[in-house]
Parts: C-alpha cells; structure tokens; sequence
C-alpha cells in the first residue's frame, strides 16, 4: 500500500475536509479493533493518526518516504513480535489497521481517500469477526457515517456544510438502504459448511469448564453476559428446580475435579446409566457460543437432541464445538431415579481419593461412618448440618487454600462459594464410604416475564453433587444450598450479596429485561439465523423447505422489486408546476380546442395577440388575459396571490367561441 | 484503442438513433429527463463492488451475520446511490447560453444557465476538453463560465456539452447529452501588420480641441474660466484665484474605413486589416465608422459601436 507511485499528473488534492473526515473513518476503524489489540499498538496508531492530520493541517505537506518505509516496518515487526505471525484473524486485523492508518500518510488526493474509504469498509466489517453482539454491530454501523460522508466530500462543488452536519445524509443514505438490506440480509444463501478454515473465536471466551479446582469459577462467577435462554412447554419448573447439568466429574487429583471418559475394564464405553422418570418436561435452549461441546440440560435429559449425544453419565454432548448460538429442543424429568444398580467398577471409581491428602477430612469422615453405621442418608444431613451450622459462610474472595485444600476449607478458612462446598461435600461423602460425583452446570437464572424466557447467565454457574444412595440410585445434593439457601431459590446474584442487588429492584430490572429481550431477539433473528433457519423462512407461507434456488429466485424478485420502488421514487418529480404557468398552460389547451395552437418558440404576448385576432369576437377579454399574465409575471418578483386568483378565476370562465364563418 | 472507442461511438449514433437522438441540435430551453440519462459505474465503482463481493463471501464464509448485515447495508445504500446521481441530473434545465466576445483562435467565454427547482450539488458540465463543476443554490439558478476554443470566425454552432455527475458517493456516474440548437458569432483575426488606413486630406490638417479628462496643473484665473474648474481650497490658501487647467489631448482625426478601398485582396485579407484597423481605432479611443457590402456603419466610438463594427465584419459571407 505504501510506495512510490505514479500519480496522475494534475489530480486535485484533498482539501481539508474530505481529510478531516477521512481521519476521522481511520480513527472509528481504529476505535473499533481497540479492543483486541494489544494496547501499545493501538496507542502508537493512534498517535501517529493524529500526528499525520496535525501536520497536514498546519503545513499541508506531505510525509516523507523516509517517515513512512520505517514506520511500516516497525508495524510488521511489532505484529510479528506480539502474536508471533501475520496470519490468522488477530494478528491479520491488527496489521490490516495498522495499514490503513499509515495509508493516511500518503493519503493526498481523492484517488487515495476512496482506496481509504473502501479498506475501512472492510476493517470495520472485520472488527464484527470480534464481536458480533448488538452494540458492536451498531457501533460499528455508525463508524460507516464518516466513511460515506468522506466519499460525498470528494464531489466538487458543494454548499459548505459544518462537520457533524456532513454526518447527516449518510445517515439518510443508509436509512433508506435498511429495509432491502434487511430483505437481502433474509435472503442471501448460507453456506452450510465454510469455503476455507473455520470461525475461530477460541480466544478467551468463559464458559463452563471440564476442569473444576476451588476458585476458577471466580471470573465466570462476576460474568454477567448470557449463557443461555430457556423457554418451557408448560410453565416453567420451580426455582430449586433449575438446575441445568453440563459435567460429570469423577476424577479428583487433590486439589482439581475433572471430567475424563470413563471406559470399562475392557475398553468399551459404559452403558448408559438407567432411568426410571415419571414427569418429562419440554424446553428449548438458545445457547450462546461456549467452545466448547457440551449442551446444558435441565435435571436429567431423556435422550439426546437431533446431532447431539447422551454420554454414560447422561451429559449432552455435540458433535461439534458450539460457535454460533446454537438452538435445541430437549426433554427431562425432574423427578427420577438414576442407575438404580450401580456396578462395582463405577462404585469404586466413585469412591477414590488420592493417598495421602486432608488427613483431617478423612479422619472427620470415619467418625461419622462410625456413629451412623450404614445409614447413609445420616452422613449426608451430618455433612449439610457441619456445613449450616459450622460457621461457613459464602462469599466470592475466599482466602487461598493450601495442600490440603479440604482440610483447610473444612477446619480454618471456612468460606468458600459452590466449588468449594461440592468439592468437599463429595470428598467427604468419598471418604465416608458413600459414591459421590462432582457436577457442574448452571443453577437458577432470572425468569424474563417479557418475553417468557429464563435468562441463565455466566454467573448461574453452580457446581454440586451427585452420591449414590441404596435403592435410590445417583441423587443430587447440593451443599452450598446448606450454607447459603437463597443461592438456591433466588439464584447467583441474590447468593452474593448487595453487589447486584440495585439490578434487582424498580426500573433498572425492568430496563435489564427490556434490554435482554432486545439482546435476545438479536441474538435470535440475527446472528443466529443459519442455514438451517434460513430453510424455514417460509414456513408460514406453506413452504416447508426453502432451497438455495428458492432463494436465489426469490433474492432477484424482491430486489427487482425493491429496484423499481427506488425507481419510481427516482422519477417522481417532486415539484408542482408553477401556478402561473399552469393557468397559461390550461388557457393554451383551451385555446388549442379551439384551433389556436402555441407555435414553437412562441412567447405569449404574441401568442395571445394572435388568439385575439383569430377570436374577434373576443378580443377584449384575451386582451385583459394577457396583460394580466404579462403584468403577473414581469411586474413583480413573486407573483400576487390575489390578482393570481383572479388571474386563474379568469382562465376559468373563459370559454373561446368558435368563430362562425 | 481511443480511435477504437470513437468509431464505435459514431456506429452507436448512426444505428441507434433511439438512444442518441438526443445528441442532435435541439432549441433551448433543453430539459433532462429519464429518457436521456445515463448511468454507468466509475472505476471506484467496480471496485467497491468487488470489495462488496469479498466481504459477503468472507461473512457468509465465517457465518458471521453481523458482518453480513453490513455488507447489505452497505451494498444497498451504493444501489440507493445510484437513484441518487439520477435524481441530481432528472429536471434540470439548460435555460439560455450566454456567449461572450473573441476573436479567432482565441476561447470564446460562454456561459450556460442552469434552472432547477431543487438544489443540486457537484454537477459538472464538459465542453471540448474543459470540465467545471458547478452547484445550483436554493435559488434554483446557475452561471457556468467555460471556454470555447474558436478557429474560425463567423457563426460557429455550439458543440455538444456533457453534463455529468458522479455524487453524492463516486460509484455511479450519470451523464447526458445537451446539444443546444444555437451558434455564437466569432470575430475575426486582426492581421498582425500592415499599412494605416489612408486618411483623407483635409482632415487631419483641423484639429479639434477636446478637454481632457485628467488635471494636469493649476494656473492663476482667467475671465472666462468655468467656475466648476477653480480650485477653491489652493485659491483659498494663497488668495487668489487659481484655476485647475486640464490636459488637452491631441485630438485624432475620424477613420471612415470603407471595404471598398481594400480593392484587389482577397475577403479574408481585407476582412483581417479592416479588423486590425478597428482594433486600433477602439484602443486609441478614435471614432470611426465602417462601411460594408451588407451595411454601412456610421461614426461612433466605445466599446458598443467597436462589438457593432466587429460582429458585422464576422458575419460576412
């Protein structure tokens, strides 16, 4: 982009304006992408944009090639130097901003702002690979005024016009395209599979783990974007009653909780564990993106959905990491008995610790093992009771926890959230003697009484526990409902105190759930409308399956459509024919009848006097006519409303007579 | 490849007069409506399209579609464009042109009038090689001034002008054709050198005093003195009368310059030296009448009379 080149000899050169708005596209592309790139850069970028339009305003000069070539290569070396390459989407848009950027340096005549204007159209639509959510889409719509405004102030010619005011009929322009981009939007084919690579938004998004150690849910815990959208069949279940199971873990390594596959002795995968439901429930799920493969479920899914998996332990799995809002349909009981007959491999799975750990926790254990004997429903309330009444308290910031992190939990610290309390509920269940398994999912959520949804948010996330009873198979308990029972009927934010309460109460929930409806319904209609929901756009229209060539038909229709309304809006003339000349026009078509026809050419004075000699008979009344005319359209500036009115009052009333020969 | 180009034009308007009829002479005023306006994308144009292309299939590749909204927005709003150059062109009118005075070979300055109801902003208007840009204000009116190269003189039908506009966005260039059925009048060239014209004997020998117009000193007063020439405030100072005394300019004799003296040289000859000889009389201030074939013009002087003499001397045969 940068380099000497041949200019062509006698090409204007930017005037102020047109380069004022053209930094200010370069700035909203840079604002834009600031986001994900690393912050020196994006100061350097901006330093130098404004350095650049500092000094051609002062001195209107251009900037040497020997500024320029270094510059470019410390951008390459220092995009090289943070993300180790050039390709890929992150360190691709950084360079492609840091280059339109120092485009701006030579950035001298209006050949350069469109090659400008067209690659910041670009960045802009690159910085939505980011981002796709409904503030970064507008913001980033609203970065398209100064690129459009730049374009216009390339034109010659122009009435001067402030600079916020030159924003204006961009946003006209685009305003009128909504409704057919909107059109084309719904009906451009998808792809089903990609042409080349694949979305990679693996960067940092949090989510739900398969990993679980006490503290890695913190960040996920203040996380207060969306998760998922619940909307039931029926009525939606009670608030202990949303719990949304995502991992079933079995492996404890002492300080961390993961899920692995288990597999049998001799390889080959578990049965499913068996479940005896009497209730089932319907549900959809709108899931935002996790990366990851697992599907939430509420209480215990009945079977897979359509591209979906059950494991052994009845987790939801897809077949691929879910990257885009992903839609399903699913059924679960909420009351139910899991794997009532548990084979002696899995209870002793279940029943595992690492050697050598939390001594206290294991001695704490066989205590109650000893005074219970085998009832094990005792040692559960033992273990609830220890955790309500043992001075524990739930917070977000607990103190850090050293190697034997149970003991310590259990015996000093004493405050902990959801991980630490499922964590050591199931060692001590573990050993006690009782099968126990860590789970992890999402717990509560916030019922949207709008639009008849429940919102689960990254917060909602909950970790509890799952021990196998005698004759009552896999049953959940959750510990932290011991300490903290609200966490439970109320959800995550209630669980942590004053520090969203304000969101809770009078308008500002009111706002919070108009504005997730919004979020909703963009997430819904727009950034998840696949190929999938694409195929049943017409389904109310009584076509079940829309194919690409339906849609391509349909495409060329609309936009024909679309065309000849922009047409004929085009060619409406706006402007009523001056009433003057409309009353001549109407006296001529008169006289015209009458076999008098305006030559070509023909002014009116001599006109009317021509009439007036062909008519005779009305000779005076033509005479007054055409002074009146004369003296309406040379004798003033704007003609009088009244003598117009008279004027056309007269063109009314007259009537020529034929002459009689 | 230009030549080329050319040839193809000149087969388009002689196969196709439907769509070029309008490129023939027509009377004013010339109005520009759907059936003469025609649009084309500009080189930016294209290309922004292909720009256009490779952000749909790059969101759609990554089914992104907030990106692909953009682009849609972004496509529509360049077709919404195109209205846009249409309507900046549809019903304007070309009202009257002005034409100025020159001489062969020289641009002759015309100006065209544009009437619209509406504003209108970056239209321009191409004449020969000449390109101006020009608005028209809410008043509904514009003057363009463009030069008309002249080679020879007498009456020169008006070219074809393009008038032509590529806003508001540069992607879409609209353009029409106004062939105004009018000709302007060229002067001739003055020769470069020649003899004076030959004056008659007895003038020239009785000079006329003329007062002049600038003061040149001041001089103690005479009976008979205009009392509007003292110069009261120095007459006040010195106490006496002092009167301004102005310069009398050489008075010159009248040239009668007749086409029939010029006898023996050919029309164009005698066409140029009696233009070199107007020229000079205008420039000396000298009156001067001017006789010939088609009509005689009697003595005057200025500006008026000199654009008299030279317009008649264009328009002979």
């Amino acid at each position: 982009m940068i380099g000497i080149r041949h200019r062509h000899a006698g090409e204007p050169t930017l005037d102020a304006r047109a380069f004022d708005l053209l930094c200010l596209t370069m700035a909203c592309v840079l604002g834009v992408h600031a986001a994900h790139l690393p912050w020196w850069l994006a100061t350097a970028l901006a330093l130098v944009l404004v350095v650049r339009w500092w000094q051609r305003r002062q001195h209107a000069a251009r900037s040497p090639l020997l500024l320029k070539l270094p510059l470019l290569a410390l951008l390459a070396v220092a995009v090289v130097f943070h993300y180790g390459t050039i390709f890929g989407q992150q360190p691709g848009s950084a360079l492609a901003v840091g280059l339109l950027v120092l485009k701006l340096l030579e950035s001298e005549t209006p050949r350069d702002a469109r090659v400008g204007v067209s690659f910041a159209c670009f960045g802009l639509m690159a910085a939505l690979l980011f981002d796709q959510g409904l503030v970064a889409t507008f913001v980033v719509a609203l970065g398209l005024l100064p690129a459009l405004a730049t374009l216009r102030a390339l034109e010659p010619a122009q009435t001067p016009a402030s600079l916020p005011r030159a924003l204006v009929p961009g946003l006209a322009l685009l305003a009128t395209a909504v409704p057919l981009a909107l059109f084309a939007f719904a009906l451009v084919p998808r792809l089903s599979s990609p042409l080349w690579g694949a979305a990679n938004g693996a960067d940092a998004r949090t989510g739900l783990s398969d990993r679980m150690s006490p503290g890695n849910f913190t960040q996920l815990l203040t996380d207060d974007s969306a998760a998922m959208r619940v909307s039931f069949d029926g009525p939606p279940p009670a608030p202990e009653q949303r719990y949304f199971r995502a991992y079933v873990m079995w492996l404890y390594d002492g300080r961390t909780w993961e899920h692995v596959k288990l597999r049998r002795a001799d390889g080959r995968m578990r049965p499913l564990e068996t479940l005896e439901a009497t209730d089932a429930t319907g549900y959809r799920v709108d899931l935002e993106p996790s990366d990851r493969t697992v599907l939430p479920a509420l209480g215990m899914p009945l079977q897979a959905p359509a591209d979906a998996r059950l494991s052994p332990d009845r987790e939801v799995f897809s077949q691929q990491p879910v990257r885009e809002p992903l839609h399903y349909e699913l059924r679960s009981a909420l009351y139910y008995r899991l794997q009532a007959r548990l084979p002696e491999a899995a209870r002793r799975f279940a029943l595992r610790l690492p050697r050598g750990f939390n001594p206290r926790t294991h001695a704490l254990a066989a205590q109650w093992r000893v005074r219970y004997g085998d009832d094990e429903q005792a040692i559960v309330a033992a273990a609830l009771a220890l955790f309500h009444d043992g001075g524990f308290s739930y917070t977000l910031a607990p103190a850090p926890l050293g190697r034997d992190a149970m003991d310590d939990f259990l015996f000093s610290t004493r405050e902990g959230f959801c991980e630490h309390y499922a964590s050591s509920f199931t060692v001590l269940m573990r050993a006690a003697g009782i099968p126990a398994r860590v789970v992890t999912g999402y717990q509560g959520g916030y019922w949207n009484p709008l639009g008849n949804y429940l919102l689960v948010r990254q917060s909602d996330a909950h970790a509890w526990s799952e021990v196998w009873l005698d004759g009552r198979g896999w049953v959940r308990v959750d510990p932290t409902a011991a300490v903290r029972p609200e966490r439970v009927s109320l959800g995550a934010a209630a669980a942590a105190g004053d520090q969203l309460g304000w969101a809770q109460s009078g308008w500002l929930a009111s706002m919070r759930n108009h504005w997730d409806v919004v979020n909703h319904w963009w997430t819904q209609g727009v950034i998840g409308f696949d190929a999938l929901r694409q195929r049943g756009l017409l389904t109310p229209f009584g076509i079940r399956d829309t194919g690409t060539g339906m849609l391509g038909v349909l495409l060329a229709v609309g936009t024909a459509l679309f065309v000849a309304i922009g047409v004929g809006w085009a060619l409406w003339r706006r402007e009523r024919p001056e009433p003057l000349r409309q009353a001549l026009r109407r006296l001529e078509t008169r006289l015209a009848r009458a076999g008098i026809t305006r030559r070509r050419g023909e002014g009116p004075q001599h006109y009317l006097r021509r009439a007036a000699r062909a008519l005779p008979t009305q000779r005076g009344e033509l005479e007054r006519l055409m002074n009146r005319y004369l003296d309406l359209r040379y004798a003033h500036d704007e003609p009088v409303p009244e003598l117009l009115r008279q004027f056309q009052r007269a063109v009314r009333e007259f009537r020529p007579r034929r002459v009689v020969k | 490849m230009r030549d080329a180009l050319r040839r193809l034009q000149q087969l388009a308007e002689r196969r196709l007069p439907a769509l070029t009829r309008y490129r023939r002479p027509e009377p004013m005023p010339i109005a520009l409506h759907r059936r003469r306006i025609y649009i084309v994308p500009t080189g930016f144009g294209i290309g922004f399209t292909i720009l256009l292309m490779v952000m749909l299939v790059g969101s759609l590749n990554y089914a992104n579609n907030a990106a692909l909204l953009l682009t849609c927005m972004l496509g529509a709003a360049g077709a919404a464009s195109m209205l846009v150059a249409f309507r900046a062109l549809d019903g304007m009118t070309l009202a009257s042109v002005r034409a100025g005075q020159a001489i062969a070979g020289s641009p002759l300055a015309l100006t065209l009038e544009f009437e619209s109801s509406r504003p209108r902003s970056a239209i321009r208007v191409d004449l020969g090689g000449a390109c101006q840009a020009f608005a028209i204000d809410a008043a509904g009116r514009a003057d363009v001034t463009l030069p008309l190269a002249t080679a020879t003189r007498g009456w020169q039908p008006l070219p074809r002008l393009r008038v032509w506009t590529t806003w508001p966005l540069g992607l879409f260039r609209a353009w029409s054709w106004m062939h105004p059925e009018q000709s302007v009048l060229v002067w001739p060239r003055p020769e470069s050198g020649g003899p004076p014209p030959r004056l008659p004997a007895d003038e020239g020998l009785r000079p006329r005093l003329h007062h002049g117009e600038d003061l040149a000193a001041l001089r103690d007063y005479r009976s008979g003195d205009p009392r509007k020439h003292i110069a009261w405030k120095a007459s006040a100072r010195l106490g006496q009368l002092l009167s301004k005394d102005f310069e009398q300019p050489e008075s010159r004799p009248e040239w009668r310059l007749d086409w029939r003296e010029l006898e023996g040289m050919d029309n164009e000859a005698r066409i140029a030296r009696l233009a070199r000889w107007l020229g000079e009389a205008h420039a000396q201030g000298r009156r001067h009448s001017l006789w010939l074939p088609s009509q005689p013009i009697e003595v005057g002087s200025g500006p008026g009379h000199y654009a008299r003499c030279m317009s008649a001397l264009a328009s002979l045969p």
